[in-house]
C-alpha cells in the first residue's frame, strides 16, 4: 500500500502549516509506518481512504490525530544528565539565591512529550532543594500533542520508560508499581507539574517570566524560519537572567544573536545578552 | 575498563557483553555468585560489576551481599541486571549496596544511561 507522491505532499503541508513539522522527502516510509496503523483504528481501512478522508474535510479532530501519531515523543528521564547536574550543582543554587526576595521560581518545558522532562525537574527540585518549600513554584510543561499531554498527566510509566535514565534510587522513592507493567509517580511530584496544549508555531498565549526555559529535541523538526520566530518568542518570556535550554543538537548560534551562550561544564545553555533582554517590542 | 558480568544465561552475558564492548569495556564473565566472587580475586577491581538475581548455587543478591562486606570492595559500582521488578526487591537490592538497578528486558540505550548515571562510561 505505497504512499502517492500527492498525499505525501498532503501530509507534508499539512504538518508544515499546522505545526512546523518538516517532513523531508524520502520520509514516505514514516508516514505509512505511523498513519497505517491510525486508519486501521479509525475503520478506515487503508491510508489511501484516511487522506481522502482528510482532504474532503476542514481540519478537523481526524487531522490533529494525524499530527499527533505523525510526532516523535521520544524521551527519557534526566536524558543526557548533564544538563541536569548543572541545573543542580550552579543553576538552581544561583536561582534560589536571586529569587530569594520574592520566593517565586517559574519554569517551563516547552515539548514536554510524555513527561519525563518536567518530572526530572521536578524530582530534582524535590529531592535537593527542601529550600524551595513555601516557595511559590511553577513548573508549566506543554505539547501539541494531546494522546502525550494525556499520558503524561496519569504520570504512569512502562518498564522500558522506568529503565530509561531514572535512577533506580528515585523510583524506590516516588513510584509505586500499579500492575505488572506500569509504575505510577506519586502525586505529590505529579501535582508539581502543570500540563497544557500549546503549539509552538503559533503565537504564545499570555504568559508569566521564565526563570528556566526546556525546549529540547523539538526545534530539530523546524524549518529555519520557524526556529527563528520561535526563540523570539521565548526571548519575550525568558527572564532576563534565566536560562533557556536546548537539545544537543540544537543551538540559537546563526538563528537569533540576542542569545548568549553560556558553558557550564558539559552543559551549554543559553542567556540574552544584557543590551537586549527585556527590550524587544513585538 | 573493566567489566564483570554474572548471569547464568550465557545469551544474556553475550548481549550484555557485545552492548559493554562496543563501550569499550573489557569483558569477564561468571555463570553465578561463587564463580563472581573467584573471578573478583582474579581480575581485580572492575569498573563495573552487572549481576542477574536468580542464579544456581549463590544468587546475585547473595553475591551482592557478600561483596559488600568486603571493605576493598567499598567503591566498587555493582548494578542488578534482573527480571525482578518489585518495588520491595529494587528496594532491597540497593539497601543491601546495589547503585543501580535494570529491569530485563532492557535496550542497548538503558544499559548505556545506566552507565552514565554511575559515572562509568
Ligand atoms: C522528541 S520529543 C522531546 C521531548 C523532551 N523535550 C526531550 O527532550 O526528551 C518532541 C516533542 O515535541 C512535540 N512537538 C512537535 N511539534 C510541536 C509544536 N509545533 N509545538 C509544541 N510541541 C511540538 C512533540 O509532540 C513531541 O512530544
Amino acid at each position: 500500500m505505497a504512499l502517492s507522491r500527492n498525499d505525501f505532499e498532503y501530509v507534508r503541508e499539512l504538518l508544515r502549516t499546522e505545526c512546523a513539522i518538516v517532513l523531508e522527502p524520502g520520509k514516505e516510509y514514516l508516514v505509512e509506518s505511523r498513519l497505517c496503523p491510525l486508519a486501521q483504528r479509525l475503520g478506515l481501512g487503508t491510508l489511501d481512504a484516511l487522506i481522502a478522508k482528510l482532504r474532503r474535510e476542514p481540519v478537523n479532530g481526524v487531522h490533529r490525530q494525524v499530527i499527533d501519531a505523525m510526532t516523535t515523543n521520544e524521551t527519557l528521564f534526566f536524558r543526557d544528565l548533564h544538563p541536569f547536574e548543572t541545573l543542580k550543582k550552579t543553576i538552581v543554587p544561583e536561582l534560589l539565591q536571586r529569587r530569594a526576595p520574592a520566593r517565586t521560581l517559574r519554569i517551563w518545558c516547552g515539548a514536554c512529550s510524555t513527561g519525563q522532562e518536567p518530572y526530572s525537574i521536578a524530582l530534582l527540585l524535590r529531592d535537593n532543594f527542601p529550600q524551595l518549600f513555601g516557595w511559590r513554584l511553577q513548573l508549566l510543561a506543554t505539547d501539541l500533542c494531546r494522546d502525550v499531554l494525556e499520558r503524561a498527566r496519569t504520570g504512569r510509566y512502562n518498564q522500558l520508560e522506568m529503565n530509561r535514565g531514572l535512577p533506580a534510587s528515585m523510583l524506590v522513592k516516588h513510584f509505586a508499581k500499579v500492575s505488572a507493567d506500569q509504575w505510577q509517580l506519586r502525586e505529590e511530584v505529579r501535582s508539581m507539574v502543570e500540563f497544557q496544549e500549546m503549539n509552538l508555531a503559533r503565537a504564545f498565549p499570555p504568559m508569566p517570566s521564565f526563570d528556566l526555559v526546556f525546549l529540547r529535541n523539538v526545534m530539530i523538526y523546524f524549518d529555519t524560519e520557524t526556529k527563528r520566530a520561535i526563540l523570539a518568542r521565548i526571548r519575550r518570556v525568558l527572564a532576563p537572567d534565566g536560562y533557556l535550554f536546548l537539545g544537543c543538537a540544537e543551538t540559537t548560534l546563526n538563528l537569533d544573536d540576542s542569545y548568549e551562550t553560556v558553558t557550564l561544564g558539559k552543559t551549554m545553555c543559553y542567556r540574552q545578552k544584557a543590551a537586549t533582554a527585556g527590550a524587544q517590542t513585538f | 575498563m573493566k567489566a564483570l558480568i554474572i548471569d547464568d544465561s550465557r545469551t544474556m552475558r553475550m548481549i550484555i557483553g557485545r552492548i559493554l564492548r562496543e563501550l569499550g569495556f573489557e569483558i569477564h564473565e561468571a555463570g553465578n555468585g561463587i564463580e563472581g566472587l573467584d573471578r573478583l580475586r582474579e581480575i581485580g577491581q572492575p569498573d563495573i560489576t552487572l549481576v542477574d538475581w536468580n542464579m544456581p548455587e549463590m544468587t546475585g543478591f547473595e553475591f551482592l551481599k557478600a561483596v559488600r562486606a568486603q571493605s576493598e570492595y567499598d567503591s566498587m559500582k555493582l548494578m542488578m541486571v534482573t527480571t525482578e521488578t518489585e518495588m520491595n526487591q529494587v528496594a532491597n537490592a540497593l539497601d543491601a549496596g546495589a547503585n543501580e538497578y535494570v529491569m530485563k528486558p532492557f535496550t542497548k540505550d538503558v544499559i548505556k544511561e545506566k552507565l552514565s548515571l554511575l559515572g562509568v562510561a
